[in-house]
């Protein structure tokens, strides 16, 4: 009886230790691990991509002017919402909030800005292709700022002519009220679409002329809005440098489990690779439909919306010559993969910028891996994902890791405020 | 003849519980590599993969070859390729007309925008535009060629890393 127990004692022991020789080899990575792990590293962000379509893009006067609309409440019609309403600095960007809420509440979450302009395509549905144009459809949306062109066309009359006119020139005349009305514009709201229908052509140019400025203001400040390193990237600087102290010191064992299964198993690198861990790209991973709201076709409806954009960067407001818009003009249009997909986000801080998903349908993290792992079947379109099989204690490793994405940004103080 | 009995069955109870312990702990190394395919994750791209940028078409009609304008094909990023064609001979084929499809065979899904090819630049040249891949891994990108009243057709492999 004792020799069995010994017999059996000894395979236990065995497989102890083959668990734990397993367990200290997963702490090397081989090439091509470090290759990818290099590929997510902040160091290898490229510059930042000029944006043709905009010529302020770069220019510091207009990202002053555009800090100074972000934060203004003014630019609404209940003097109650900004920019920063829903992106909030202090929140990464984002509101906290399942749906975001302006003067109403939207069918979607509020995406961060942190890095957008390395982004083709804004929105969750890319219905937007430059910073510019995304700034502007708040703005005039009833539920969002709720206000209209020439009512925001007063409010730079008013209260930004000098400013304004040192950035883009002489303001139009906005001063006869026949001509401009007060509010009108080509909104949701009866009595200003009417309003704008009946001004000149000429006029509602120029109106419009003053809008679209804004939004490149507003665009040449978001430009600014960067992640800084997180101790991810202290790790893969560690690794670079093999420096085994510094990445010991930078991710905890379990945090290094989760990193392993990210790049690996858990295929998450599929769709979050690049140092934003975004493709900026379109995927449907099957996310219900959020109670109360109606079935969101994501891509296949936001493609659309691109192509017929007033704003977008063939218009005549894109400062962008034709070959400057390679996006837009070899997009892709049609097809069964653009139903219900959406733009997978950064996930640099992820960990402070729930909830999740395009209309916050998962409040925490724990339910966004336990989706990924158990991929049910898409609302519409076909699912991309497929099963992952992780264990609870892997999951809570990726979770883990993910939480090692949580850094501070890279822009001057003042530009994380409202204007003094 | 008690005591016995409860030998057996002690012994049955420790026997199982080592057995549970020295599979949970194996569980991890050997599942994903022998056990459940699920486990076992993504699936490399296959060894013999010809990633030559130089290649003969199905049916032999041309030679075709492809350069990235901006070197390597980048991650994410919209670019041109340059696509020279030549018959079997070597004579640089003018005057084609190509269309232009792909995607990852190993994922079932095909590229993530619509290229084109948008200008003939002679000596068998065609610029290419376009072309983007949003995901690290093996890639296929095919061409049609039609010219002089014949048509065949290519496919290249590559492998983003």
């Amino acid at each position: 009886m004792k020799r069995v127990y010994l017999l059996l004692g000894g395979i236990l022991l065995t497989a102890a230790a083959i668990a734990l020789w397993s367990a200290t080899r997963s702490t090397s990575w081989n090439e091509a691990e470090i290759a990818t792990l290099r590929g997510l590293w902040i160091g290898s962000l490229p510059a930042l991509p000029p944006d043709p379509s905009n010529s302020y893009a770069d220019d510091p006067q207009a990202a002053e002017f555009g800090h100074e609309l972000f934060f203004d409440t003014r630019f609404s019609s209940n003097g109650e919402v900004a920019c920063a309403t829903c992106h909030q600095p202090e929140l990464m960007f984002t509101d906290g909030l399942p749906l975001a809420q302006g003067v109403g509440t939207t069918d979607r979450k509020t995406m961060t800005i942190i890095g957008t302009a390395y982004s083709p395509w804004q929105f969750w549905d890319g219905r937007k292709d430059s910073q510019w144009a995304q700034a502007l459809a708040p703005l005039e949306s009833a539920v969002e700022h709720g206000g209209t062109r020439t009512q925001y066309a007063h409010l730079i009359d008013k209260f930004y002519r000098d400013e304004y006119e040192s950035i883009f020139g002489p303001l139009p005349d906005f001063s006869d009220p026949e001509r401009f009305p007060t509010s009108a514009g080509p909104v949701d709201d009866p009595t200003a679409r009417a309003a704008w229908e009946a001004m000149t052509q000429a006029d509602r140019d120029a109106v419009t002329q003053v809008y679209v400025n804004m939004g490149k203001a507003i665009a040449a400040y978001e430009r600014l809005i960067m992640p800084a390193p997180s101790r991810f990237d202290q790790y893969v600087d560690a690794l670079l440098k093999k420096d085994k102290q510094a990445m010991r010191a930078a991710l905890t064992a379990d945090e290094l489990a989760g990193l392993r299964l990210f790049i690996g198993r858990a295929e998450c690198i599929k769709c979050h690779n690049s140092p934003l861990f975004t493709n900026n790209d379109f995927h449907n991973s099957g996310v219900p439909t959020a109670q109360g709201l109606p079935l969101d076709d994501g891509r296949a409806s936001g493609v659309l919306k691109a192509l017929n954009d007033e704003f977008n960067c063939l218009s005549q407001w894109s400062d962008a010559g034709e070959n400057d818009c390679a996006e837009l003009r070899f997009v892709t249009s049609e097809g069964e993969q653009l139903e219900a997909a959406f733009k997978p986000p950064t996930l640099r801080n992820v960990a402070e910028t729930a909830p999740y998903m395009h209309a916050g349908q998962f409040s925490a993290l724990e339910e966004v891996l336990a989706h990924y792992n158990h991929p049910p079947i898409s609302p519409i379109g076909h699912n991309e994902l497929e099963p992952l099989g992780l264990t609870q204690r892997e999951m809570e490793q990726i979770i883990a890791f993910l939480r090692t994405l949580s850094g501070p940004l890279n822009v001057s103080p003042e530009l994380l405020q409202a204007p003094q | 003849m008690k005591k016995q009995q409860l030998n057996v069955i002690l012994t049955a109870v420790v026997t199982t519980i080592i057995v549970i312990v020295g599979f949970v702990l194996l569980m991890p190394i050997i599942g994903p590599r022998y056990l459940h395919p699920m486990m076992m994750g993504d699936q490399p791209a296959p060894s013999n993969l010809d990633t030559s940028a130089t290649r003969t078409s199905y049916a032999g009609l041309f030679n075709v070859s492809w350069s990235a304008d901006s070197g390597e094909p980048p991650l994410n990023q919209i670019h041109s390729w340059t696509l020279h064609v030549e018959t079997a001979d070597g004579q640089p084929v003018e005057g084609a007309t190509i269309l232009v499809d792909g995607g990852m065979p190993q994922h079932g899904h095909g590229l993530p925008t619509s290229p084109q090819v948008t200008e003939d630049l002679g000596n068998g040249d065609y610029r290419v535009e376009g072309m983007k891949f949003q995901m690290l891994g093996f890639w296929e990108v095919r061409f049609n060629i039609s010219a002089d009243g014949q048509s065949d057709s290519i496919t290249f492999n590559l492998i983003l890393e």
